[in-house]
């Protein structure tokens, strides 16, 4: 790592000032398009996006200006915040749970077991489908009457309840149980691979030392494995965020309203209640919660490196 | 001068469709069987003129096809003519010119003498001028109950809401779910909007969803009203289907004593061939205030710079509300005719209850016609919230005339 930046380090001094943005011309060329659409689609619909949250526009984008009303409304609306906190529960939960199973079955994986590779693909199948059809087909599984319940009642066990979907207070965990057995088998495989990355020495060298299985993982493998950690928090936190066609597909932000989340209002509110500038600043502020998460870590990941 | 005007439109309609036959895509959600065979007629009698109807069915209910076809209006990308419920769904469509003004042929065709209650054409009129075809009624306030579940707990079948809630412990001690009720905000909407009207009278009602009074909403024929909310939804607090269908199918297999519905259960009961007042009934207005609504659909026709397909979607207007396609339209469909002067003996009993009903004048508007989408949908969530919960009849009343005195 060292290495690469102290080359880029040369090379950027030894290139002296006006050759810095003339350097690769024809990259630069061709990479215009691409610059060109993120600022336009990504930028110009973002800073859109929020200007029109200031605005009661309805069915059509209007700029008649009503300040933060849309805001006030929406943080006075039990909707918006039971959505906020099932974001939250789910995301937390989300995100250990898929860490640490994805974790533990890649750890399992690599202890050179028999039938590893029909192991894996049976743990990254459920990656396959879609979070319409995990939706549904969990929602199918935990159906109280042809389900899960309904199965293990039939065993015998008549007093056995579990039916997560109709009970307001436990409807999040229905969705988590589904998310996660979607979601870990990617992180798993992301997981394996940092694992066979890890040094074959290295794990002789702990054995030489005599130093537990367990302990060599938590002590020195994990800490080794930051990058590829970095990585499923990445792709597990973007997943959390736009939680919506698994909801929609699951309970549909049933019983009631109790499972419902932040992408959801904003899509009902644009679309089915016709009120775009509600929408716009529910969707505002689900970007001023991304950014909340996004600035300390892109501050400690990449800020933090210049001072060291 | 009427008749003349009638003559030259009709001259003009017919020169119109000599002149070409024109393909018009024509855009709606009716997907379920008894919908698909009901619009099928409107095609048949589409092509039969000589033009081309090309069907643009969108799955889903009319909240996944609302989105598309408006956005494909405002993208430029107009369809001939497309289906909406009649009421503020279009208000800024028209606004903004995006629709083609028909009132030439509405007055060529006297609509304001044949459209029967008015106030559809009331709906469909903005400023003046009009922009819609209404080719139905649906209404909501039907009770359906079966008469199994009633055998088998041993009870006269109800005749009104009351008698249904006193009938409710021996439903319970049977086994039954005394009310079916999918778990979906508009169902639960659509039952809280009948118990209203049943419960609170109309004048209440008129004052809270049509003036937007907030101190009605809070007044004591409001308190009645959510305190019989918070009785029936302890009644189907059991039950756990989401979709309406789902909940009628459990009056039709008698495992639910009643159901809250509109009129299109109907077309659930004679797929299951049941037999009306024999394996279930239905009591418009819950028994208690025989008033129906008037919602439904019509057709919108996008603006468009081709002549001829403008007078191809003038003449498809005027095709719509013909006698002879709405008899064989609304039969399909099990709805109500949008004009009073056409037989309709083929109906069944409970579309003659509801045909006797609206020839008598107790109607109203629909609650799409008075508050806008956005209001909608907010009590549409504190409906969901109330039913699924333990929110307490005076938190949900405090709630709802908030959103009410905040109703544009």
């Amino acid at each position: 790592m060292s290495v690469v930046e102290d080359g880029a380090l040369r090379g950027a001094t030894g290139a002296k000032r006006p050759s810095r943005l003339f350097r690769n011309p024809m990259a630069k060329i061709a990479s215009i398009p691409m610059i060109l659409t993120a600022m336009v689609v990504f930028v110009g619909g973002t800073l859109w996006t929020v200007v029109h949250s200031f605005t009661g526009s309805k069915l059509l984008p209007k700029l008649n200006w009503v300040g933060f009303d849309q805001y006030e409304r929406l943080w006075d609306t039990p909707r918006w915040l039971i959505s906020i906190s099932n974001l939250a529960l789910y995301g937390i939960c989300s995100l250990i749970l898929t860490l640490t199973i994805g974790f533990i079955l890649a750890a399992l994986l690599d202890r050179k077991i028999r039938f590893e590779s029909a192991f894996r693909t049976i743990f990254l199948y459920p990656f396959a489908l879609s979070f319409v059809v995990t939706g549904l087909a969990w929602q199918w599984i935990l159906n109280p009457d042809f389900g899960l319940q309904s199965l293990v009642q039939g065993w015998g066990w008549e007093s056995f309840q579990f039916d997560p979907l109709n009970n307001p207070d436990i409807v999040m965990f229905g969705l988590l149980i589904a998310g996660i057995w979607q979601g870990s088998g990617l992180i798993m495989c992301i997981m394996l691979a940092g694992l066979r990355g890890i040094d074959e020495d290295i794990w002789k060298a702990a054995r030489v030392d005599g130093i537990g299985t367990v302990k060599t993982y938590v002590r020195i493998v994990i800490p080794m494995m930051r990058p590829v950690f970095i990585t499923s928090l990445v792709l597990i936190a973007s997943g959390i965020i736009k939680l919506y066609d698994l909801v929609v597909a699951q309970t549909n932000g049933g019983p009631g309203i109790s499972s419902e989340v932040p992408a959801k209002y904003v899509i009902n509110y644009m679309f089915q209640a016709q009120n775009l500038g509600q929408g716009f600043a529910a969707s505002t502020m689900m970007l001023c919660s991304v950014i909340i998460i996004l600035i300390p870590w892109a501050y400690l990941e990449f800020g933090g490196r210049k001072n060291a | 001068m009427k008749l003349s005007t009638k003559l030259l439109a009709a001259t003009a309609i017919v020169s119109a469709s000599a002149a070409s036959a024109v393909e018009l895509e024509v855009t709606h959600w009716w997907t379920s069987g008894g919908e698909a065979a009901a619009v099928s007629k409107f095609a048949e009698a589409w092509n039969a003129t000589g033009n081309t109807w090309v069907d643009g069915a969108i799955a889903g209910s009319g909240g996944t096809a609302r989105p598309i076809i408006i956005s494909r209006i405002l993208g430029g990308d107009p369809m001939g003519a497309t289906q909406l419920n009649h009421g503020r769904q279009a208000e800024e469509l028209i606004e903004a010119g995006l629709m083609l003004d028909l009132t030439d042929v509405a007055e060529a065709g006297g609509w304001a003498d044949i459209v029967n209650p008015s106030s559809l054409l009331d709906s469909c009129t903005l400023d003046g001028r009009i922009y819609c075809v209404p080719v139905n009624i649906h209404s909501a306030q039907w009770l359906w109950l079966s008469h199994d579940a009633y055998e088998k707990a041993g009870q006269p079948v109800p005749s009104d809401w009351n008698e249904f809630v006193a009938s409710a412990p021996a439903l319970e001690a049977a086994g039954m779910v005394p009310l079916a009720m999918g778990q979906q905000g508009w169902q639960q909407n659509l039952a809280f909007g009948a118990i209203t009207i049943a419960v609170a009278g109309t004048d209440a009602w008129r004052e809270v969803t049509v003036n937007k009074n907030a101190d009605v909403a809070r007044g004591p024929e409001y308190t009645a009203v959510f305190e019989a909310v918070a009785n029936a939804r302890e009644l189907a607090r059991d039950s756990n289907v989401q979709d309406w269908n789902q909940a009628t199918n459990m009056v039709i297999t008698g495992m639910a004593g009643a159901q809250l519905m509109g009129d299109w259960a109907q077309g659930e009961f004679s797929v299951a061939e049941q037999v009306e007042g024999q394996d279930y009934s239905c009591l418009p207005g819950l028994g208690l205030n025989e008033i129906l609504d008037t919602g439904g659909d019509a057709f919108y026709f996008p603006a468009n710079d081709d002549p001829e397909i403008t007078a191809a979607q003038k003449e498809l207007a005027a095709l719509l509300i013909s006698p002879e396609v709405q008899v064989s339209f609304n039969l399909a469909k099990g709805s109500l005719p949008v004009r009073g002067d056409i037989d309709m003996a083929a109906a069944n009993g409970c579309m003659q209850k509801g045909l006797g009903i609206l020839a008598d004048g107790g109607i109203l508007p629909s609650g799409d016609q008075s508050l806008s989408a956005d209001t909608q949908t907010q009590i549409e969530d504190l409906m969901a919230e109330f039913w699924s919960g333990d929110m307490s009849a005076a938190d949900a009343q405090a709630r709802y005339a908030d959103l009410i005195a905040a109703a544009d």
